[in-house]
């Protein structure tokens, strides 16, 4: 991926294996969330292939993609402030539910999907805060409504850009168990920096720097790499 | 921006109490041709439903048109025309313009609506500009003359339109089922998801929604219903001519809208009502009308950005929250 001859990413060769827990780790400005964007179609490639199970994926577009079952989160907090918690996922189950270009029914429709919904919103513990807005939660909640959103599309592969930044420890714990949770019979990339969390939930590490692929296998091996150490030193590494 | 409706849908008590003072204004506007000059009320209405359908696109979807007057001004030349020269029934007339304006929607939005923001605004403004050219070589808009002596005719065949009365009450229903549709949208799965994309458009398309199509629906919806307010129009004041193409208008009605209240269901009725009255007093006094409107815009976006419905919502808004 080069933005107008500055190369962003480039040989980054990823293969995610079906159903495992993958975890993408690199110092700041290494090209994580450039590959999120690259894989979701929120940037095209200058050159190189993209396959989800088995399907070139590379032209398609963003929605397309995330029609397929491939289906990321964001960086920053990604939810529709206004909206309620039960609104915010709501919008991900009308999609599906062939409720969402209805411009004639009354709105009050939704509410066949609300069983659903409560179940999605049960799962990250924020049955009580169902009448906020998203804009009224804590961050933590606010990146367990974005989970229980994008599982409501229930992805075949999910990617979390950092989905422990800026929570608590208790938060941290919650979202672990969520994510090793949903990763039972899904694939999970996800971008990390809190390497604890990493160890612990993820079958394999691929750390990137600089856009290229530094170390690519577990945690123990890449955690032992020379190299890895190198480009850590004195950044994240704890 | 839309807090307004959906804290009134949230809200039982205030839910009633807007039906209440819904059918108090229904009551109200059925009233109002005994009491006000129906020539100006019909007025108000045509540009209050102009407003209405300019607000779906700016207040539930987050879209500035700079072009609405295309879509105003041609569905009145498109009903004048089938009025006058082909003779149609006025209510054949009116959807004929309805139509010509959601086609004219379809061709414009699918060439602006990738482009967002101020270019969003221009390539809408450069359209309606070429549409204001066109219409103003053509020969059937009849140039700067316009199309004149629209026949009213009889609705249906049946009821005579030149009585004031019934050609205000044919005014008042059409402005009616306009509000209402423009309601309808906003409270439906679809108004939902075009909230969802104002709110986080990212987050939209990463749930797997086309946001494009959606905003193009909606860009068709807004000029289909601006075209029945600009085909009543024609039918009511028996012309059609190019001040409503040009862009003064489309001006005109950012600025009824911005007025209001934007995002909020009536104010662009306020803003609209407010505007047309003002214009219609002061057309016979001395006083420069532009100047006094654009001391009022001034004043409205320095001191209440939110409209005048728009800031009436917050201050009950924040009142309701404080006592609670």
């Amino acid at each position: 991926m080069e933005f107008r001859g500055f190369v962003a990413v480039k040989d980054v060769t990823l293969s995610v294996n079906e159903g495992t827990i993958h975890a993408l780790i690199g110092p700041n400005g290494a090209g994580k969330t450039t590959v999120f964007n690259l894989l979701t179609k929120f940037l095209t490639p200058t050159r190189g292939q993209i396959t989800f199970k088995g399907a070139d994926i590379t032209r398609l577009k963003a929605a397309e993609v995330a029609r397929l079952g491939l289906v990321r989160s964001f960086q920053i907090s990604a939810v529709f402030p206004h909206l309620t918690v039960l609104d915010n996922v709501r919008v991900a189950l009308q999609r599906p539910s062939g409720l969402a270009t209805q411009f004639w029914r009354s709105s009050n429709a939704l509410s066949a999907l609300d069983e659903r919904a409560m179940e999605l919103i049960d799962a990250v513990n924020l049955s009580s805060y169902r009448d906020l807005t998203a804009a009224e939660l804590s961050y933590g909640r606010k990146r367990a409504l974005e989970i229980a959103t994008t599982l409501a599309l229930d992805p075949a592969m999910l990617l979390l850009d950092e989905p422990m930044a800026g929570m608590g420890h208790e938060d941290i714990g919650r979202i672990s168990d969520l994510i090793r949770r949903i990763a039972k019979n899904r694939t999970v990339l996800m971008v990390e920096h809190n390497l604890n969390v990493v160890a612990d939930l993820c079958d394999r590490v691929t750390v990137l720097a600089r856009g290229e692929i530094l170390s690519d296998g577990s945690y123990d091996k890449v955690s032992q790499d020379p190299r890895v150490r190198e480009a850590y030193m004195g950044t994240e590494h704890e | 921006m839309a807090v307004g409706t959906e804290y009134l849908a949230e809200q039982p008590k205030l839910r009633t109490s807007a039906i209440v003072l819904g059918a108090i204004a229904i009551a109200a506007l059925l009233a109002a041709p005994f009491f006000f000059y129906p020539v100006l009320l019909m007025s108000i209405l045509c540009f209050a439903l102009f407003a209405c359908a300019f607000n779906l696109l700016i207040g539930y979807v987050g879209l500035l048109s700079f072009g609405h007057a295309a879509f105003f001004g041609g569905a009145a030349y498109f009903t004048a025309h089938a009025a006058k020269v082909w003779g149609w029934e006025p209510l054949a007339a009116i959807l004929l313009g309805v139509a010509g304006a959601a086609v004219m929607g379809l061709v414009m939005g699918f060439l602006a609506i990738r482009r967002q923001g101020i270019y969003f605004a221009m390539i809408t403004l450069a359209l309606s500009q070429m549409f204001a050219f066109i219409c103003l070589q053509v020969p059937f808009t009849h140039g700067e003359d316009g199309i004149q002596g629209v026949p009213r005719g009889h609705l249906l065949g049946l009821i005579d339109l030149n009585q004031p009365l019934a050609m205000y009450y044919l005014t008042l229903a059409i402005f009616l089922f306009g509000f209402f549709a423009i309601w309808r949208i906003v409270h439906s799965p679809f108004g939902n998801i075009l909230k969802a994309i104002r709110e986080n458009e990212r987050r939209a398309v990463s749930l797997g929604y086309r946001v494009d199509r959606y905003k193009l629906g909606a860009f068709v919806m807004s000029a289909a219903l601006a075209g029945m307010a600009g085909s009543t129009k024609a039918i009511v004041f028996q012309f059609a001519t190019l001040t409503d193409v040009q862009w003064q208008m489309s001006g005109e009605v950012i600025l009824m809208t911005l007025l209001g209240g934007i995002g909020t269901l009536i104010g662009p009725i306020v803003g609209a009502s407010l505007v047309i009255a003002l214009q219609n007093y002061l057309a016979a006094s001395d006083f420069p009308v532009l100047v006094l409107i654009g001391i009022i815009f001034v004043i409205c976006v320095l001191l209440f950005r939110r409209g005048i419905v728009g800031e009436i919502l917050e201050f009950t808004k924040r009142r309701s929250k404080g006592a609670a």
